[in-house]
């Protein structure tokens, strides 16, 4: 699904990317740890966050996620909106909290990582 | 055309500047995309970096990180000063860590850095010096080239 969508489905506020709308999200994963992304994330991934500082966006870049979604209404910085835009990753929010969130983006086939590590998987 | 690249540069990390941490780590990626190495390694060679490199900001006192650029690959080395590792093996392990509050609220320290840097490397040795310090060798391979 594009981007768009992922902020039609969780009511979000785009705090910048908005000309990157259309991007394709292909796999969603939720976490406040960054350690847990790091291990855990795959190239592509829409990285769902409580943690607003500037490691979430680092974190997004250094995995290669395509943008961010805080949850619980979260919004962060004025420096750390700059560096997201400094790298091209497009930064939302939204008010739901993170099991909503991730629930709602589900419940419209966007697949977790698990599921889309599966996917792939399957097609070898 | 990696394969003639050599290149070799030094960083010096400061422990507990929270405020920078992993900007070296965004720097090698932006290097190793400057000089069109193969994104599945930069992807792994930036995820052990930053690993890396949030390890001495948490941990350590200050350190020092080598990046080399060889026709075989990409090394990391880096030898840091600060309090070293009493156990290796423990700190190998996937969720032990020695992490505070501050590091948590960063959003790290799940112990999942040591094991994660080894999941990305090709090679990785590790040794330390309780009191002293500890020294992080990592190396990416450039003929291996996953579909990522």
């Amino acid at each position: 699904m594009t981007l768009k969508k992922v902020q039609e489905i969780l009511q979000a506020e785009i705090i910048c990317g908005e000309n990157l709308l259309d991007i394709e999200i292909h796999l969603a994963g939720g976490a406040d740890l960054m350690s847990d992304a790091l291990a855990f994330g795959e190239p592509g991934l829409l990285l769902l966050t409580g943690l607003t500082n500037s490691q979430s966006v680092r974190t997004a870049d250094i995995i290669g996620a395509k943008a961010i979604v805080y949850v619980r209404g979260k919004k962060p910085a004025k420096d750390v909106v700059e560096f997201a835009q400094s790298k091209k990753i497009p930064l939302l929010s939204t008010k739901f909290m993170m099991f909503t969130a991730c629930g709602r983006l589900f419940s419209h086939n966007l697949p977790g990582v698990n599921e889309f590590k599966g996917k792939k998987s399957d097609a070898c | 055309m990696h394969a003639e690249v050599e290149l070799s540069l030094n960083f010096d990390i400061k422990g507990r500047n929270f405020s920078n941490a992993g900007t070296i780590s965004t720097k090698i990626k932006e290097i190793l995309q400057e000089l069109g190495i193969p994104m599945s390694i930069i992807r792994r060679t930036a995820i052990a970096a930053y690993e890396a490199e949030m390890n001495v900001v948490m941990y350590a006192d200050k350190a020092k990180l080598t990046l080399c650029l060889t026709p075989a690959g990409i090394s990391i080395i880096i030898n840091d000063e600060g309090p070293g590792i009493e156990d290796i093996k423990q700190a190998m392990e996937e969720g032990f860590s020695t992490a505070t509050d501050e590091i948590r609220e960063m959003g790290f320290g799940a112990g999942m850095g040591l094991p994660n840097i080894k999941k990305n490397s090709d090679k990785m040795k590790i040794s330390s010096i309780p009191g002293k310090g500890t020294s992080l060798d990592i190396f990416f391979n450039l003929s291996k080239v996953s579909e990522q």
